[in-house]
Order: structure tokens, then sequence, then C-alpha cells
């Protein structure tokens, strides 16, 4: 024991004591200096990410503006629709859970495999989703099971609602995912992979201001990813309302007349340039891509030989045929005043050198003037004037009224049409222009193409004396308080000058063409408001000879559909106090007055909400070439 | 055999300190598990009942003379050898792992006791022989011998972190026993050729620790999870932490195992670098108690044994909070007084109790 004691006080046994307890002290102190590290110097970072283990920034999707017509009827809407959705970091066994997803959809498993490899590329936090718009059934169904579906969630998103479903979708538009190129623009920059934007159309030219303000909301989760509480809530700003300058009654007026024909309608009011209605057909429902299009639907759109998905009021060329002959007669009158009393023997053909023109009534309208070549369509007249007149003068006036060139409508994919001159010929075909030319120009075929936006323009012009305005669509945009963002105003492009009574010759020409007996426009007429219009019939393949057309002309209904003429209308009304301008083209209608008539007829009537419409007079109408 | 005049030196200052420790450690315990109601006994409730019995063995403990455990020294040690061979060959596995013999209404961890028996054995050892001149590495055979076969036995089990424990423990002890310089140079040269042999023996999780604590952003919902988390929590404290009971990474349960292993990242969220500090101080000044214990030891035994102790609570310390700050791999050691087990608690009450019972009889009588 003395040995011990005496060891334990042995001075290097001190100094090991003592050296111990300072490198126990010195351990000590460095666990100290690394706490200082991290919670001193380091505090801001890892108070950081303790922030953002604990919270999660949920965004609230703001409902898209609304779109109304003129006097406010809704057109476009939200409704809630509900997805089924999958996180993918909650799913064990993908296929087993991809499987009974598909038994209670009822889907394809397949098609749910591609969605979730669609997926991929959002970040994994995000939920993946497998099917859009499903039944509330549906959905219940998915609910009722959802112990043994770990990791599919229910979700409602406002998704777009089209009320008017195909009525002027190419108007209107389409929604489709926003793509990563469409990501990477300035425009986009507040979009996340998975957003809905406009395709096309309205709904992607006034993207801007259509989508709304998402908010958020920042939430405390647990480490499993629970919702405990609210933190901080900004609410979703609902995107602005588009107030069009459509009329729905005439849009659908006109949806209704066309039926199962294809083509294109547009209503003008003429003192604004504002498009009261415009219908392109065959049409689509804008609905199937708010859902999600099927890969074969959108196939089968793309394929139909009609187009659906072109709006044929902008981008549909036409030759004007006969509606043309309202400008060759203003032309003419300007070129020399007294074409107004110029009278031409009509024999039914008309010689130039080698070839023969022929008028489409063989016998002949015998002695013809303006009015009578107006309003019966002669084709020997315009003939006549238009070679005088000469291809040049025709050009100039064509251009004035509107024609060649883009009107300005604010979509894009309007076509420019053709006027042509000599000018054009040798630039476009290298080839000097011939008198013939001039001669089929006159009466709106050959290289004379036009849109039917383009044709009623024209008609308005003619109608309000002159005034070429820019078609217009929004007619006003409120924020969802309902303050004006944006109040359209009239966008007068020209003032085109003419003698007051070629203005007054070639209106009573259309309106003889509609109200009078022998008139080609007769299927137009309304009995309460006298209205002035030209038909036209636009050939679609140039006959190959005179034989062929005879038995076309005699059998006219065994022509295989796409070889038949278009069916052209061009109108306005009242007569005497023009208001609303149409312009009307049925594909392969064959006759201007019977198969586009009727049609004007519809939204004129609409527009005058007349009632007691008159009887129709389908049969009374003739077709001209 | 109890003597009276025992109780006028009974250590109070060890006894207060350790139920300090143990009262914040449970409070902290409260914190971290108190939104934990699914279970019937809240873990604070049953850390309490195991410190009671902690201290109640303790007092026991101490009421016993130290100096009989020199004779069952050697007896204790083949007994808990004997132990760890049965754990291996039927010892209860959990999580991959064969460290408990079930024992009924307990379950016996064999690698627990033989730290206690080792800190014995080696007292014994070195308080026999004095060497003045420090050991030369030809003296170390036996007490080499006699640490490397238990070490190797729960290598196998496998407890990385106990074995090390073990091991810190011995060195501790060896070095205060005294060495010579080459015999240290030998050591450091033998250590490390240990050490790149040894990485090959370790298991692949135990590799992936090792790599993670080396670059835990690496595999961050993986396996550096644990010590990112913890590191989140312990840095997110700063000077003043988050408040009692409203430590975020611990409340939410971001934390994982924040009741045993990580208690430590619970508390330094809640009370931030001061709290640490004066937490670490305290630990600091039952260590440097400790010393001073062994230091006014009775005898060579005493001294040793009492340094033992010591050493085994200090390394757990510094091993856990290294861990858990990130200075060091992730090996399963907890905090003692501090973190939930009982296992654990009765260990180092043991261990508590010897210091008291060497403490008290510093006198010789």
């Amino acid at each position: 024991m003395g040995l011990n004691s005496r060891w334990s006080e042995h001075p290097r046994v001190q100094r090991r004591f003592l050296l111990f307890s300072f490198a126990a002290a010195l351990i000590f102190l460095l666990l100290i200096l690394r706490l200082w590290y991290l919670q001193m110097i380091s505090y801001e970072r890892y108070n950081e990410r303790s922030i953002r283990n604990r919270t999660r920034v949920l965004s609230l999707a703001a409902p898209r503006g609304p779109i109304f017509d003129r006097d406010g009827k809704l057109l476009v809407d939200n409704r809630p629709s509900f997805g089924i959705s999958v996180m993918r970091q909650d799913v064990t066994d993908r296929e087993m859970l991809l499987q009974r997803l598909a038994e209670l959809l009822p889907a394809d498993p397949a098609e749910l495999e591609h969605r979730w490899k669609e997926g991929n590329r959002f970040p994994v936090y995000r939920p993946v989703p497998l099917a859009h718009d499903v039944s509330r059934e549906t959905m219940e169904r998915v609910l009722e099971h959802s112990l043994e579906l770990p990791g599919v969630l229910t979700e409602v998103r406002p998704v777009r609602d089209y009320l008017e479903k195909g009525s002027a979708a190419h108007l209107m538009g389409y929604l489709g995912e926003v793509t990563e190129s469409e990501l990477e623009q300035e425009l986009f920059q507040d979009y996340l992979p998975g957003d809905y934007v406009g395709k096309i159309a309205l709904e992607k030219e006034y993207e801007a201001y259509l989508t709304g303000h998402r908010g958020q909301r920042l939430v405390e989760v647990d480490v499993k990813g629970k919702l405990l509480r609210q933190l901080q809530m900004e609410p979703a700003r609902p995107g602005n309302k588009l107030y069009l300058t459509l009329s729905q009654p005439l849009q659908r007026a006109a949806d209704m007349a066309f039926g199962d024909q294809s083509g294109a309608a547009v209503a003008l009011d003429v003192h604004s340039g504002e498009v009261l209605a415009m219908v392109s057909r065959p049409t689509f429902d804008p609905g199937l891509f708010a859902r999600g299009i099927a890969s074969d639907e959108w196939v089968e759109l793309l394929r139909d030989p009609r187009h659906p998905l072109q709006n044929k009021v902008l981008s549909g060329l036409y030759s004007p045929a006969s509606t043309f002959k309202m400008i060759v007669a203003m032309a003419a009158m300007r070129d020399k005043m007294s074409t107004v009393h110029r009278v031409v023997d009509c024999s039914g053909r008309f010689e130039l050198g080698e070839a023969t023109f022929r008028c489409w009534k063989k016998e002949g309208h015998g002695r013809t003037g303006l009015k009578e070549a107006l309003r019966e369509s002669c084709d020997v007249w315009f003939y006549q004037v238009g070679l005088d007149l000469g291809i040049e003068k025709l050009a100039v006036a064509a251009k004035e009224f509107g024609l060649g060139a883009p009107v300005g409508f604010p979509l894009p994919g309007e076509k420019k049409g053709v006027i042509p001159s000599k000018q054009w010929k040798r630039e476009q075909l290298n080839a000097p222009w011939y008198g013939g030319e001039t001669v089929i120009a006159s009466i709106g075929q050959g290289f004379v193409l036009a849109t039917p936006i383009q044709l009623a323009v024209m008609t308005a012009a003619l109608a309000n004396g002159g005034q070429v305005y820019t078609p217009q669509i929004i007619r006003r945009i409120e924020d969802w308080q309902g303050d004006t963002l944006l109040q359209a105003e009239p966008e007068l492009v020209r003032q085109i000058e003419y003698a007051p009574e070629a203005w007054s010759a070639v209106r009573s020409g259309l309106e003889a063409a509609v109200n009078e007996a022998r008139g080609t426009g007769w299927a137009a007429r309304l009995e309460t408001v006298r209205v002035a219009g030209k038909t036209g019939t636009s050939q679609v393949v140039r006959r190959k000879s005179d034989e062929e057309e005879e038995q076309d002309s005699g059998d006219g209904v065994e022509v295989p559909y796409r070889f038949r003429p278009h069916a052209l209308f061009v109108a306005y009304a009242p007569a005497d106090n023009p208001q609303i301008a149409v312009a009307v083209v049925v594909e392969h209608g064959q006759h201007g007055g019977s198969a586009a008539g009727p049609i004007a007829k519809a939204i004129l009537e609409a527009y005058f909400d007349n009632s007691q419409s008159v009887t129709r007079h389908d049969s009374v109408g003739d077709d001209d070439v | 055999m109890f003597d009276r005049r025992l109780l006028t030196h009974f250590d109070w200052v060890l006894l207060l300190t350790v139920f300090l420790l143990a009262g914040v450690g449970i409070a902290n315990l409260y914190s971290s598990t108190s939104g934990w109601n699914f279970i019937a006994t809240p873990i604070y409730l049953k850390q309490m009942v195991w410190l009671c019995g902690g201290v109640g063995m303790a007092l026991l403990i101490c009421c016993f003379d130290y100096r009989h455990l020199e004779h069952f020294s050697i007896h204790s040690y083949l007994v808990s050898i004997g132990l760890l061979l049965i754990v291996l060959l039927l010892g209860k596995t959990t999580m991959g792992a064969t460290r408990w013999i079930d024992l009924g209404p307990f379950n016996l961890q064999p690698s627990e006791v033989i730290k206690i028996v080792m800190i014995m054995l080696l007292a014994r050892i070195f308080g026999r022989t004095a060497h003045p001149l420090g050991y030369s590495l030809g003296e170390l055979w036996q007490p080499a011998l006699l640490i490397c076969l238990p070490m190797l036995l729960i290598l196998k089990q496998p407890d990385l972190g106990t074995a090390m424990m073990l091991l810190f423990i011995a060195v501790s002890m060896l070095v205060f026993a005294g060495l010579r310089r080459s015999t240290l140079l030998g050591l450091a040269v033998m250590g490390s050729g240990c050490a790149v042999t040894g990485w090959f023996f370790l298991h692949d999780y135990q590799k992936a620790r090792i790599k993670t604590f080396l670059n835990p952003e690496a595999d961050p919902l993986g396996s550096g999870y644990h010590i990112i988390q913890s590191k989140i929590a312990v840095g997110s404290g700063g000077f003043s932490g988050k408040g009692f009971l409203s430590g975020t990474q611990s409340q939410l349960s971001f934390l994982p195992e924040r009741h045993t292993d990580f208690a430590f990242s619970v508390f330094a969220e809640e009370w931030g670098f001061a709290g640490c500090s004066l937490l670490l101080l305290i630990y600091l000044f039952l260590i440097i108690w400790g010393i001073y214990i062994s230091r006014r030891a009775a005898d060579r035994f005493g001294m040793f044994l009492a340094l033992g102790v010591t050493a085994m609570i200090f390394w757990h310390i510094v091993v856990n909070l290294g861990m858990v700050i990130g200075l060091l791999p992730v090996v399963g050691v907890p905090l003692p007084l501090f973190s939930y087990g009982g296992t654990n608690m009765v260990t180092t009450m043991i261990g508590v109790g010897l210091l008291m019972s060497v403490s008290m009889r510093r006198f010789k009588f």
C-alpha cells in the first residue's frame, strides 16, 4: 500500500494526471470549437436548410380568364376537374400499382406507364398526372381504394370549359402543356412544367392577359411530408376577362346554317371592323385538348382532308369569282364615269383573238347595263369592261379595297391572297401578261385569290362608302375585379374616294341581285330588311374542254365532291343604311346563291333578330360563273 | 463490511453532477419525444425509471469495497468471454447484428459487461506491476492479448463502436500506466498497419459509414441522411437555440434516432451554442472529477479503476458528440446519461458506483 501511494505521488504520475486532465479539456475545447463553427459561423446556412426542410411551397393554380361575347355572354370558362396523379417517391411496386389503378379507372396500363415515363422530366417532388378529368365516381372509387394505392393522389384542377364546343374554336384556340422550349422563353419564366398554356389563336395570342398569377401557400410539413399548418398564404389572382366583338347568337346561327358543309363565314360591323361572327367548318372541340388529347384523335384531326384545324376565314384562299365584279365595276367607273351607262350585248360568248370566253348563261343576257350585269352576274359585260380597263387599274382598285394584302386581323396565319398585275406575273412566273388573263381576272378567276375576311372587308368598305377598317376581335379586356385594361377603338386603314354615282350604281346593282326578279342572290333576301349582296361560284379545277363543261353543267350533282366549285356569297344590310357585312364560302357548295346565300341570310337574320323570317327560296337562286 | 465513517466521505459532488446531467438528459428526451403519442409509457418516464434503478445500483456498488473486485477480475473476465461466445453462437439478432442474450424479462449485452470487466482486469494488471520507466513492447504481450480477445469477438458481432470503445479505454489506461517512447512508436506503426488491413475486413455498411463521414452530401437521402440532418439541427440552433420543445428538426421528425444516439442534436437545436457549451463544461467537470478521484485513490488498483471508468465515460462522450457534430463517422455510441437506453444507463451507473466506491475509500483505513 505504502509503495502504491508513493507511486501515485510520484511527480511523473502527478504529471500524467495533469496531462490527462489537459488532454480531456483540449478535446472538449475542440468539440466546442466545432460547435462554434456549426452554430455561430455556419448558422445562416444551416438555419436556411432547416427552414427548407420543414416548409413546402404549394402552388395554387390561378383560374384562367374567361372569354365573353360582345354582350357579356360567357363563351369560355373554367370548371373543376379531377385528376389522378402519383407521387413517385412513395411508390414501391410501380407495376402492381399501375395495374391496380388501370383496373379501377379503367384505363390501359400501357397508357399509364407512358404517362409515368413522360413525368420523368418533372422534379421528383412533383406529382405525375396519370389521368385527366376523370368523373366524380371514378375519383371516389380511387379514393376508396387509396390504401392499396400508396402514393396515388387525387387533385382538383381548373380545366378550360368551351361552352360553345366547336363554335368559333379556331378563334378561341386551345390549351396544351407548356413545352420545354417555351419554358426557356421570357414570356413563360413564371411557368412550371406541366402548366397549360394557349397553343393557338386567342388562347395563345392573349396568353399574357388570360393566364392568372399563381398563388402559393407556405406550409409546414413533417418528415413524411404531412401537412401540419399553414404559415403564409398568397391567394391566386385569376386571369383577365376577354370581351370579344363576337356576338354569340350570330355565331350560333352561322354554325347552325353550315350544317355538315365545310367552308368559312365572317360577319363584320361595317362602321368599326368588329368581327361579329367567325366560322370555319368543319371544326373541332377545343375541350379535347383541355383534358389532354389522345394521339389518335390528334392524328385524325390532322389527316382530315377537310382541314378542321385550319381557320379558313383567315387562311383559306379562294377565287373570289363573281363577288369580285363589284371591284371591277368600281374601278371601271373611276376610269371612265361613262361606264355607268355602258351597255354590252351579251350573246353568251366573248371572243378575244383565238380564244372564246363564255358567259355562265349559254343563251346570253342580251343588251346588258351595269345594274343588270351585277344583278344577273353577266360575265360578258365584265369581260368587256375589264379588258377595256386593263389589269393594272383593276389591281390598284382591288388593293384599295383590302385585297391582295393581309387585312391585319390580330391573329397570326392570315394569308395575303393574290391580286395579279403585269409586274406580279413577271416576278412570280417570269412570263408576260396576256389579255385573256385580264378577261378572266375580271370575273374574279384565274390568278385572283382572296380570303373570306378580305372579302368581308371589301364588302364592308363598299357598304360604308370606302372606309377600310382593320377587323377587330377584342372589344375590351377587364381585370378580374372589373377594371378595364384595354378598350379597343376602330382602326381606319384608309378612306377610298369614288364619285357618289359610282357608289350608288354598284350598291343598287347588289341590292337588285338580292331583291329583284332574276337576281342571283335571291336566297339571302329578308322580308324586313333590304339586303344587298353578290354571289360567286369559284372553279376548283380548270375545265379541260367545253365538252366536259357541258356534261358538268348538265348533271352537276354527279361531279366528284373535290371537283365541285366553291360557293361564295358576300352581302351587307340594310341596303340603305349598312350596318353589317358578311362573307360566306361553302367549299364545293356548287352554287353561290343556293349554298352560301342561306348561310349569309341566317347570319343577317340573327343580326336583325328577325324571328318572322321569310320562307326560304332556295330554288330561286340561279348559279353563275 | 459497511463502515459508518464512509458516509462522511460520500462523494456528493459526483452524485449531484450525475443527477444534473441525467436531469437535463431526461428533459431533453421529454422534448425530443413529445410528439410520440403512440407509445403507452413516455420515453422520458422510462428513462427516469432506468435512472432510479441505475442510481440504486451505483449506491449498492459503492457500499461494496472495490478492493474485493481485484480478486474477482479474472473470473469475471473469463465469464464475460464465455458470454461473448454464447452471443456469437445463440445470440438474438436485430438489424443484422448479434449483440444480445435473451434472458426473458431483459436482454443482456455482454459487450457492455466486458467494458467494466476489462477495466477491472487492466486495473489489476497495471496496479500490481509498476514499471517506473514505462512498459516496453515486449512487456505488453499479456495485456495486449487480454484486450484483443474480446475485441475480436465483438468485431465479429459486428459492433465496431463497442470494439473501438474497448480499445480507447485500454489504450488510455495503458498510456497512463506508462509507455516507453519506443513502445509508443511501435504501437503507432502497428496501429496504422491494423487500420489499413482492417479496412478490408470491415462490413459494407461500416465502410459506407466511413465514406459517408468523409462526404455525407454524396448520398443525402441514404447513408448521409443522419449526419446531414444532425448537422442541420445543430447548426440551426445558433447561439441561443430555438427554445425548449421548439426544435423543428426534432419536433417534425427530420432527425432520426433523436432519442438515442442523436439526443444531443435535439439539445443543440433547442438550446444553441450557449446551452451546448454549458453542457459540455458539466461533462468536462465530470471527467476532471473522475481524474481527481483517481488521483486521490487509496491504492493503485483504485487509481487505475477510477481512471478506466473515467476514460470509458470520456470516450463515450467524445465519440458520440464527434459523430453528432460531424467530426467522426457514425458509430452507434450513446451519450452517457443523455441518450435513452437502459443498457447504457446501467453500464454508466456501475462505473459511477465504482468511482464513488473509490472516492469514499480514498483514506486508508
